[in-house]
């Protein structure tokens, strides 16, 4: 177990940054929200949720796909450079990693999307333990340890206890970046303290109100079920379908693909889309989704069945309790779930 | 910092195309065209299956979802067969011979033609540009009439000016031994002197054995009655085939918009058999 003074955490930034791109909690006009380091940026690791997830790391809200240019009749294509160049994302939250092993099933399933896989094998993944966890969380209901990244996917675990960052490398790239940064790591760090900030921890999570939500009910084996319930009826009607739940998620991954004209040919990206948006399932003979209602229960439909359907029972919801927190109407997963029973 | 070699274990990204370039353009109707597509330095641009689909896109303008209309068999060329109805499809349909466009696929799984469907005694019915999906199944049956038994087609649409490849149902379909061509008209017309009547009614008149296998494409309301339509005659859904067409951005089951269930049209899709559509939430 390694540690460093929070004090020396700018220290820690600036080391990093000197090798790698960093990805930190920035704090820029009142919102706190994952972003490069810079000499002048104000990282923030004491607020305990990013207004937005920071799938973005990975998962850029709009990225270049490849560029086109038309020379006559003939067309040519050049696509956009992978990442080659290794990165650290530092103060993750376990959720919030969970959310990376839920797109991981997406982008990495077969045909693998290189653009996000190369973003992967060169990120570094720096977890950070909920040293509060708020009344919005509620990753303990999918199985999600607030206090300990340890198994989880992330390369480093790290703890904020009293005036010190404890540091533990889980994997090969997390020893490597240990010991690049050996110079500010001291390796005399207390276990123990670690397991009692973990009980602490572990104390907060079990009073917090959503906690004890069950999840029972909700798998392949009950899709009719849940899908044809009269509950979408009425839980839908406060939806506006501005599509805040789906940008602030972790873990939702549908997308656009576009062309923008930069006036010497077109450049093909994609962006973040969906699935609350009238128009996502809009084509020449019709849309599939026509009502709010169906394009509400899609959105649940998919986090709660259809994706644990397709990946052995692991739900596409961490329990970050973003949309609990932003959504305009209250509308969030946690009343939907309440609403079918899940109340304990 | 060393360089990085992770990404030679990549191939190209799929959501990157490749660049087609028309060689033939076919007026079949008058909001119908036949796009013939080859690899520029020649041949074809891939191999694929029939039922299979590839994205077709004109860069700056849009991009969609197309079926591959011709066979396998055909060693030359792809084409796809593609009604004007909207921005993308009135661009296309702007283009000439020697024109480029970009594609990408192909993409979803295919009839079964190697499988369930060899050997047996086959019924196609197609409504309008509906035929287009099931034109590739049909070429590739006739190319391989021996693992086959009987093929009857049904074909229907508004007009006799609707009713796409035309020339190729009189000049090969029909000529082919051992394959009926029905065809059927919405309403009379002068000149027309075949069958008058929407393709559901025509089915049924027809009385087909219900031992056959049924692929069935074309507009949900004749997809509709034409279920109903073979359900009176006798046939089960693990009979019948059908092809989707749903919006589709990625068309590797990532992008979200063609998911029904826990179905992703174009990557599980776009062929189900009716026993596995009835599974489906009733979103298609």
């Amino acid at each position: 177990m390694y540690k460093i003074a929070k004090s020396n955490l700018p220290e820690l930034y600036k080391a990093i940054a000197g090798s790698k791109e960093l990805y930190l909690p920035l704090e820029n006009a009142g919102q706190v929200n994952f972003g490069p380091w810079s000499e002048d940026c104000t990282p923030d690791i004491e607020t305990l949720k990013s207004v937005k997830s920071p799938k973005d790391v990975f998962f850029p809200q709009s990225e270049n796909l490849y560029t086109c240019q038309k020379e006559g009749k003939n067309i040519k294509i050049d696509p956009e450079k992978l990442k080659d160049q290794d990165f650290v994302v530092f103060g993750m939250k376990s959720c919030d990693v969970k959310g990376v092993e839920v797109l991981d099933k997406v982008f990495l399933a077969d045909p693998i999307d290189t653009y996000y896989a190369a973003r992967r094998d060169h990120g570094i993944i720096v977890a950070m333990a909920c040293h509060e966890p708020e009344e919005s969380c509620f990753c303990k209901v999918f199985g999600i340890d607030a206090a300990d990244a340890s198994s989880s996917i992330a390369d480093v675990a790290t703890w904020m206890i009293g005036e010190d960052l404890y540091w533990k490398p889980l994997t090969e790239k997390g020893e490597a970046l240990t010991s690049e940064l050996s110079g500010l790591l001291s390796s005399d760090g207390d276990e123990n303290k670690v397991e009692e900030e973990k009980q602490a921890i572990t104390a907060i999570i079990n009073k917090l109100p959503y906690s004890d939500l069950s999840l029972e009910g909700w798998d392949g084996d009950h899709f009719e079920e849940k899908f044809n319930a009269t509950n979408w009826e009425e839980l839908y009607k406060p939806c506006l379908a501005c599509g805040t739940c789906t940008f602030v998620c972790p873990t939702c991954q549908c997308y656009d693909i576009k062309d923008y004209n930069t006036g010497n040919g077109t450049q093909r990206y994609r962006c973040w889309d969906s699935c609350m948006y009238s128009d996502f399932t809009m084509m020449a003979h019709g849309n599939n989704r026509n009502s709010q209602m169906q394009r509400f229960r899609q959105r649940f439909m998919h986090k709660l069945v259809y994706f644990p359907t397709n990946n052995d029972g692991m739900y596409s919801c961490v329990g970050c309790g973003r949309c609990v927190e932003k959504c305009p109407a209250s509308l969030n997963i946690v009343k939907v779930i309440k609403n079918f029973g899940g109340d304990k | 910092m060393s360089e990085c070699t992770c990404h030679d274990k990549y191939s190209l990204d799929t959501l990157v195309p490749q660049i087609g370039i028309i060689t033939d353009i076919r007026q079949e109707t008058p909001d119908v065209k036949t796009f013939r597509v080859n690899a520029p330095e020649g041949g074809k641009l891939f191999e694929h299956m029939p039922g299979q689909c590839a994205m077709v896109c004109v860069p700056g303008v849009g991009e969609a979802m197309f079926s591959i209309t011709s066979s396998p068999t055909n060693k030359e060329y792809q084409e796809f067969s593609i009604k004007k109805c909207g921005v993308l499809t009135d661009c296309l349909h702007s283009l000439e011979v020697g024109d480029q466009i970009t594609v990408r696929g192909p993409y979803g799984n295919n009839f079964p033609v190697d499988t369930e469907l060899k050997g047996k005694d086959l019924l196609f019915v197609a409504g309008g540009i509906g035929l287009a999906p099931l034109r590739s199944v049909i070429n590739y049956v006739i190319d391989n009439r021996a693992d086959y038994g009987t093929v009857d087609i049904l074909y229907g649409s508004r007009s006799a000016d609707d009713l796409v490849q035309l020339k190729e149902i009189q000049e090969v379909w029909c000529k082919t031994e051992g394959v009926n061509v029905h065809l059927t008209i919405d309403r009379e017309q002068e000149g027309w002197d075949g069958h008058v009547g929407f393709v559901p009614s025509y089915l049924k008149e027809l009385e087909f054995a219900n031992d056959k296998t049924v692929l069935v494409c074309g507009p949900p309301i004749m997809i509709k009655f034409v279920l109903q339509g073979l359900k009176e005659l006798g046939f089960e859904n693990e009979q019948i085939y059908t092809t989707f067409e749903l919006r589709m951005k990625c068309g590797i089951g990532k992008c979200g918009r063609c998911n029904i269930g826990s179905k992703y049209v174009c990557k599980d899709g776009p062929v189900f058999r009716y026993d596995q559509v009835e599974e489906l939430p009733n979103e298609y």
